[in-house]
């Protein structure tokens, strides 16, 4: 056992360090690619997903608490501001016809986005669910930066709602081949804009591989939907008395 | 590569300072990406370095939100005591917003490529 106390030190030394856990979360992000590449970017492959998971579990089984895991992982979040700034460059890509089917995109957006979020609330105040829990839900299909901004407004729970945000983008990505198909929606234009109304940059990461128009769109939506919702979430709280 | 990420960096920064000063409901990478957009209206589009900087990071868009969702493991508890009615409101209001978003847009678009043809 004596010559494994080092060992120990350095673990706990590298406790306090943001390298560990930032090559940890890179080193699974490749290793989750390359499965999504041997599923052929199946529906149900997601390296977002699996990389969540993988580490989870990681964290889990070496007793590693979320803020010394963050105290890696903030490097990596911290890029989600450059890259929504980003998307202006596959938006102005697709400019002329982002133009030409502007009044669509606000009205299909609009709808989406009330509906995602009203019945959302309205499902959690039938069933009871504490005040908290259901207005921090109410902001779940906007991009994580948004969500809890409207949250904290609104006196829900900011954590929580990224963390909602985030399982509703999960979900969404599970689901969206088998909605769309069930909606015959085969238009890139419309499938973009849904995925990002739906699951936000989750979406918009998928749609990006898939179709460069797709992922214009998407973009454009997490955007708007973010502006939408800030605008209508107080007004539904108020209308639907939660 | 630094260049493109200053670039990128800077309209952040324009718009969180116009968010915070202006006290917008938006954020202000949001503001930054209304911004660049704008910008490139007028400069007919981004160069090379920045195309490709953005590009780079837009293809691992998916690996920014993984810190977030790790998150999951701290809330399980919340989760927990509100996991019935979870279950049945993130499902239900995802599903919707897809399909209301999806269907009403596939509508637009093919009464207009109709009227296009």
């Amino acid at each position: 056992m004596h010559n494994l106390r080092p060992l120990f030190h350095i673990w706990v030394y590298l406790q306090t360090q943001p390298l560990l856990w930032l090559t940890v979360t890179l080193c699974v992000w490749e290793f989750s690619r390359a499965l999504d590449r041997k599923a052929r970017h199946h529906a149900l492959s997601n390296p977002t997903v699996m990389s969540i998971f993988i580490i989870a579990a990681l964290l889990l089984l070496t007793r590693t608490s979320y803020r010394a895991y963050f105290s890696g992982g903030e490097y990596i979040q911290f890029l989600l501001g450059p890259a929504t700034v980003a998307l202006a460059v596959p938006m102005y890509a697709n400019w002329p016809v982002i133009k030409r089917n502007f009044l669509a995109i606000i009205v299909s957006l609009t709808a989406g986005s009330m509906v995602a979020a009203g019945s959302a609330m309205l499902i959690m105040h039938a069933l009871h669910a504490p005040r908290m829990i259901t207005i921090s839900l109410g902001p779940k299909s906007v991009t994580t930066p948004i969500a809890m901004g409207i949250a904290q407004n609104l006196g829900g729970d900011p954590s929580l709602t990224a963390v909602l945000v985030m399982i509703t983008a999960i979900f969404g990505i599970l689901v969206y081949p088998f909605v769309f198909s069930f909606g015959r929606v085969t238009d890139w234009r419309a499938r973009g804009l849904a995925a990002g109304v739906a699951m936000h940059g989750l979406g918009t990461a998928r749609m990006l591989i898939l179709d460069e128009t797709g992922g214009a769109f998407a973009g454009l939506a997490i955007g708007l939907n973010g502006v939408v919702t800030s605008i209508f979430l107080p007004v539904m709280i108020t209308i639907f008395g939660i | 590569m630094i260049r493109a990420l200053a670039i990128l960096l800077l309209c952040q920064l324009v718009g969180t300072v116009l968010q915070e000063a202006l006290g917008l409901p938006v954020p202000g990478p949001v503001i930054g990406f209304v911004l660049l957009a704008a910008i490139f209206l007028y400069t007919k589009g981004p160069g090379a370095e920045l195309h490709d900087t953005a590009q780079g990071l837009l293809k691992h868009m998916g690996l920014l939100f993984v810190p977030a969702g790790v998150g999951v493991v701290g809330t399980l508890g919340v989760l927990k005591q509100n996991a019935l009615a979870l279950v049945i409101a993130i499902p239900v209001s995802t599903v919707l917003g897809l399909l209301v978003t999806g269907v009403i847009m596939q509508w637009f678009m093919r009464r207009q490529d109709q009227a296009d043809a």
